[in-house]
């Protein structure tokens, strides 16, 4: 019933939002935030079961067809939820005052968004999946569509097709994972547990784990797919770049290890070389892109692609620290991210520009948000004591035991950040040019919000130990599938030198 | 009662459709391109007579009844239309009407 | 006891905290107690450590504080390590940063970012003490890029100076090139091993890895990370500068302390450089032409700071060339003296440009030996321990690491280049003492004396002079080192090249009789002013082609398939629209045209 319950609260939030509009002008907020509220009590409650799934809901919907209510909760899962309540607050904290128009459409959007995503990580039926994976599609399109910046409407068709055209391979593979089922067995299934036992031809297995992976590869994204990304988040509002970047990716990643990974092992295995040189030319690439931008949220934007591209490698890796390592990785850039995201919002608010050209010198100005700025730069860039260190350590260190060379040139990264990273701080905070006084430094709510950021980041990147125990029995349950491909035994790292 | 071949009221009818068309083709103004219309309803009417009278079933009269009410009712609406757009163009000429595409 | 080891990294690390959120709101007064009593507070634990660890008979510590994470296949903890090469360096940390803080209140007073200044350093202390301390290599690396990132603080504080930007950004990105090596060889260690402890790591590759290549590997990625931290070839462009920042961070950061943390990496994994006797002479060769080439350079630059800079570059070189002959023990003993006559040099060197309205070009100075008797001491004590000169602490170590560099490997083109540079070392350190206090005054100082300014450098005299007395507990860590025997000559050579190096600068100096020119001109000193050109060829080799990349690829070349698409369909777009023109005839003439069609194909 919890499970159900955590579904139906952001719904209902959705709903009734343009009624409580009408008692309250603030009133959709404030309901949104109860709603979020009330989901993290309900994640309270279901914290710490046993067993393969912690929490289960089963529900006959369409048995001829073999599909069915099917939604259970794992420390995978469990770990996401915490993220998406956490982050769709801060959401809602940081638009209440950047949103003043139609503000209860826009929360209904952001509910819906959540509920869709919150389906998305709970559901273990592939066409229950399928439908939330549209329903957290459509608000965020619209989210960048009504609210977005100057460029808006290109943003958010991009984003939209990019999806949208990638799911639809999705569905062709769930389609096509469903005949197969009813070609073993003689009837159709969607159901994960079901499809599990499917015994595929690997050329088949071959295609369908394509389908799946590029459905998943352009929501993480993975370069080349990548380029909806900077344009939707530059031009969302800052609540929408949030939800983008700190949930939104993440279901990608979450598809993958959920779905891809367990339904194909065979030939999830023999694909991974491939998959983890794409994870590194995302590290690169994406890292590069940031460097040469001049709008501080683009900039943001592509280092989104390159941390997401740790999280390809660390998945692809296919060993447990790694993966460790990713889910880590989805948390603290997650955190950070956002984190970026709002100080950016922040920054415009208040000099209604992003380019780095026209800014700088606002340590004089706002110290503290500076301050922040720094800490959040820092984070992006793997300082260790921070969340995102303890990431890519184990990400590199799990890749490194899969293959020396990629590991090599993804460490290169590390540089990467630290050039992009300093960039801003350098051409955004410091310098001379002091554009205008009298700005007022953070208000209370924003203190609130980047403090309790900063806290997470600090707080994982010193006692990351919560997170990995969480994921640990489902990483170790994907890595035990028995059509694993053996991994590859540790090699020397070179043959002979000097 | 000879029997007219059936070829005869095939070529009729074929002839008063074409008619027709040719009169919604070229025709500008609108009513001409209504009575033309109507033109090309009676020929298929027609056909559905022929056959219900090759085949001795009543259907293809019932058809052609029905034809008739649906003609009536089809008219009705595209009259009130043509005064409506009358009223507003000052014209029956189909070719001013160009700026109503989307 | 242990758990006082515990305190000594967190209490600068607490008080950087509390600046860092509240020191906006105090005054200079409780700032300056707090930063100051903090690093005090330490270096009072440090001391007690040392002394009951010396009692104790030089077993080394360990001590396991809390877990920091396990993951599947590699745990880690936060361990503290403490043993003699610890309390070396703690004490050094410490000790110097005391006397550093102290300097500050002084220096820094009225400066509008009193509070932050503290914070960074405070925050430096701790991490360097972190690094030094770490019984994990993950701890390890949290402080050395923790010391990286406050060096990074330090050198932009100045922020409103783009070039202080530039140089900070400079600094950290060079050294994260060599941070990455230090990763990458951590991998290995983590592939290897499943574990990151230090001991326990070098233990196990002592019994594991003879005769693989992988010692070699992991030695090798490790002086990757040291030469980038320790600002030796090829990655010692930042250093020089790195002297953007006010000057007592060039003191502790940038010459006493962090910049020796290669130093100290590869002398706390020294079991494993053993293992690649290669590597090991690789360090010592880098070592060797790092040593000459930035003596060189420092024969030659104008700006007192890049002087020093360089200087200290040459210095750490000297470290690197005693660790890579496996005069261990010397290069820590040199690490120590060096943190001494450096940090008195940067701080004299302090107070003459703030005496001098912050100039810093040395064409412009002269003559400050009447006015500024005590500088004047300061340098001339500080210039005789660099130059090695005889019963100077400078003179026990350099020595140290010579004769016993002869004792184990003989007179190779290492040992060669280390001799010349000791001479080298002779003549620029003359040549900074007689540019600043001999000659005519030009530019007139207003002396400044305050007590905080003054009592730091009278101590660090004393431990310039007399440091090298300071007994260093390292027999336990090193493993001796064989005795062999060193010919009288080679004794006396190492002896006189110093003085040597001076009697020749003396009579350079006096033979040109406008000596101010000496070392002034032509094309090899400008070659030598710039570093000897290793700006220029990154600049060209790496800055331009990335900046190149950057500006050609700004809009994301993977964007244009996309692109490529949209504009299809807007083209297929409008050509199509067109058919819609309005006239209902033309689509009725569509219709007929699409029925016959039909007709056509069907019948």
């Amino acid at each position: 019933m919890i499970l159900v319950w955590l579904l139906l609260l952001p719904l209902l939030a959705a709903l009734f939002a343009p009624q409580v509009e009408h008692w309250r002008a603030d009133g959709s907020r404030w309901l949104s935030l109860t709603a979020l509220g009330l989901q993290a009590l309900l994640l309270l409650a279901a914290a710490g079961g046993g067993g393969d799934w912690w929490l289960e809901s089963r529900a006959d919907w369409l048995p001829r067809l073999g599909i069915g209510w099917h939604l259970g909760l794992d420390g995978l899962s469990y770990l996401l939820l915490w993220l998406t309540v956490a982050l769709g607050a801060v959401s809602v904290l940081i638009s209440w005052r950047e949103i003043r128009q139609r503000v209860a459409f826009f929360h209904c959007n952001l509910m819906l968004s959540v509920a869709g995503i919150v389906g998305v990580f709970l559901a273990l039926d592939l066409f229950l999946f399928f439908v939330f994976w549209e329903l957290m599609l459509i608000p965020m399109v619209l989210l960048i569509a009504i609210w977005g910046h100057d460029n808006r409407r290109y943003a958010a068709t991009k984003f939209f097709i990019f999806t949208q055209a990638s799911s639809l391979l999705m569905l062709i593979a769930i389609l096509g994972l469903a005949f197969a089922h009813q070609s073993q067995t003689g009837t159709l299934s969607f159901d994960r547990d079901a499809l599990l036992r499917l015994e595929l031809a690997p050329g088949l297995a071959y295609w369908l784990m394509l389908g799946f992976f590029v459905a998943f590869a352009v929501k993480l994204p993975m370069v080349p797919l990548h380029t909806w990304l900077p344009d939707a988040h530059t031009e969302a509002p800052t609540a929408g770049s949030v939800l983008l970047a700190a949930i939104l990716l993440k279901t990608g990643a979450y598809g993958l290890l959920r779905f891809s990974l367990p339904l194909f092992p065979a030939a999830s295995a023999d694909f991974s070389p491939v998959a983890m040189a794409l994870g590194v030319a995302g590290i690169l690439y994406g890292a590069k892109l940031a460097f040469a931008q001049d709008d501080m949220k683009r900039l943001v934007a592509y280092t989104s692609v390159s941390h997401m591209g740790f999280v390809l490698l660390g998945i692809y890796a296919l060993n447990g620290m790694a993966l460790q390592g990713a889910v880590m990785q989805m948390l603290a850039h997650g955190f950070s991210t956002a984190a970026l995201f709002i100080v950016v919002g922040m920054l415009q608010e208040r000099w209604h520009t992003r380019d780095l050209r026209q800014l700088g010198g606002l340590w004089t100005q706002l110290p503290r948000l500076s301050g922040f700025t720094l800490l959040f730069a820092l984070a992006s860039l793997g300082l260790p004591g921070l969340a995102n260190f303890i990431a890519e350590f184990l990400i590199l260190a799990g890749a490194f035991q899969r293959s020396w060379p990629l590991t090599a040139v993804a460490a290169l990264g590390l540089v990467g950040a630290a050039l992009y990273a300093l960039l801003l701080v350098q051409r955004g905070l410091w310098g001379g040019g002091a554009p205008a006084p009298g700005r007022h430094d953070c208000s209370r709510r924003e203190w609130l919000v980047l403090g309790a950021l900063a806290l997470a980041l600090f707080w994982f990147g010193l006692h990351p130990q919560p997170v990995l125990d969480l994921v640990r029995e489902p990483l170790v349950q994907l890595l035990d599938a028995p059509h694993h491909a053996a991994e590859s035994p540790p090699r020397l790292p070179v043959g002979s030198w000097l | 009662m000879t029997e007219l071949p059936v070829e005869h009221g095939l070529l009729f009818a074929a002839a008063l459709f074409c008619i027709g068309l040719v009169g919604v083709l070229i025709r500008r103004n609108l009513i001409f391109i209504l009575m033309s219309l109507e033109l090309m309803l009676n020929a298929t009417a027609f056909v559905f007579v022929l056959g219900g009278a090759l085949h001795g079933n009543a259907d293809g009269q019932v058809m052609f009844l029905m034809i008739l009410t649906l003609a009536a009712a089809e008219i009705a609406v595209a009259l009130a239309l043509v005064v409506h757009l009358y009223r507003r163009y000052r014209s029956l000429d189909a070719d001013r009407l160009e700026a109503m595409k989307g | 006891m242990a758990a006082l080891l515990l305190w000594i990294p967190l209490m600068p690390l607490l008080s950087s905290l509390l600046l860092l959120l509240a020191g906006a709101r105090l005054g200079e007064r409780p700032v300056a107690l707090l930063g100051v009593g903090s690093v005090a507070l330490s270096a009072l634990f440090s001391l007690a450590a040392i002394l009951s660890f010396s009692a104790s008979d030089g077993v080394a510590w360990g001590i396991e504080t809390l877990p920091w994470f396990s993951a599947l296949g590699l745990e880690v903890g936060f361990s503290l390590h403490f043993d003699g090469l610890s309390a070396v360096m703690v004490g050094v940390i410490t000790g110097v940063g005391l006397l550093i803080h102290l300097y500050s209140v002084a220096y820094m007073a009225g400066d509008a970012d009193f509070a932050r200044f503290f914070a960074y350093l405070n925050l430096f202390v701790a991490m360097m003490l972190i690094l030094v301390l770490a019984g994990d290599f993950l701890l390890l690396y949290l402080g050395w890029e923790g010391v990286g990132l406050c060096s990074f603080l330090l050198i932009g504080f100045w922020y409103r100076q783009p070039e202080n930007g530039y140089a900070a950004r400079k600094a950290f990105v060079v050294t994260r090139i060599g941070d990455v090596a230090l990763a990458l060889g951590l991998l290995i260690l983590v592939q290897q091993f499943g574990m990151l402890n230090i001991q326990d790591s070098v233990d196990q590759a002592r019994q594991l890895w003879p005769g693989s290549d992988l010692a070699g590997w992991v030695a090798l990625l490790l002086l990757g990370g040291a030469v980038g931290k320790s600002a030796q070839l090829p990655l010692q462009t930042w250093l020089p500068d790195a002297m953007a920042g006010p000057t007592p961070v060039s003191a502790l950061i940038h010459a006493a302390t962090m910049v020796t943390a290669g130093v100290y990496l590869i002398a706390r994994t020294q079991g494993i450089f053993m293992l690649a006797p290669q590597v090991l002479q690789l360090v010592a060769l880098v070592g060797a032409m790092t040593l000459f080439l930035a003596a060189c350079s420092a024969l030659v630059q104008h700006d007192l700071k890049r002087i020093l800079a360089y200087s200290t570059i040459s210095q750490i070189g000297y470290m690197f060339f005693a660790l890579g002959t496996g005069a261990f023990s010397a290069a820590v003993f040199h690490l120590m003296t060096h943190a001494f006559f450096k940090a008195l040099l940067f701080l004299a060197a302090g107070q003459v440009i703030m005496s001098l309205h912050h100039e810093q070009d040395t064409r412009r100075m002269g003559g400050l030996l009447r006015p500024m008797p005590f500088s004047a001491l300061c340098f001339a004590i500080g210039c005789a321990a660099l130059a090695a000169l005889p019963l100077t602490s400078g003179f026990y170590s350099k020595d140290a690491i010579l004769l016993q560099a002869y004792a184990q490997g003989g007179a190779g083109f290492a040992w060669w280049l280390a001799l010349a540079g000791a001479l080298v070392t002779a003549l620029y350190s003359l040549r900074l003492f007689v540019r600043l206090f001999l000659g005519d005054c030009r530019t007139l100082p207003e002396p400044d004396n305050r007590p905080l300014l003054c009592w730091p450098l009278g101590i660090l005299c004393l431990l310039a002079l007399f440091g090298a007395l300071i007994p260093q507990p390292l027999h336990d860590v090193f493993s001796a080192a064989p005795q062999a025997h060193v010919p009288l000559p080679v004794h006396l050579l190492v002896l006189a090249m110093p003085v040597i190096g001076l009697v020749a600068g003396i009579w350079l100096l006096l033979r040109h009789r406008d000596w101010r020119q000496a070392f002034a001109t032509g094309a090899l000193a400008r070659w030598w002013r710039a570093g000897w050109g290793f700006d220029v060829l990154y600049d060209w080799l790496l800055v331009r082609p990335l900046l190149w990349l950057a500006r050609v690829n700004r809009r994301d070349l993977a964007d244009l398939p996309v692109q490529l698409l949209v504009w299809t369909s807007r083209i297929c777009h409008q050509g199509l629209s067109r058919l819609q023109s309005g006239r209902l005839r033309h689509y009725a003439v569509g219709i007929v045209g699409g029925a016959v069609l039909i007709l056509a194909v069907v019948l």
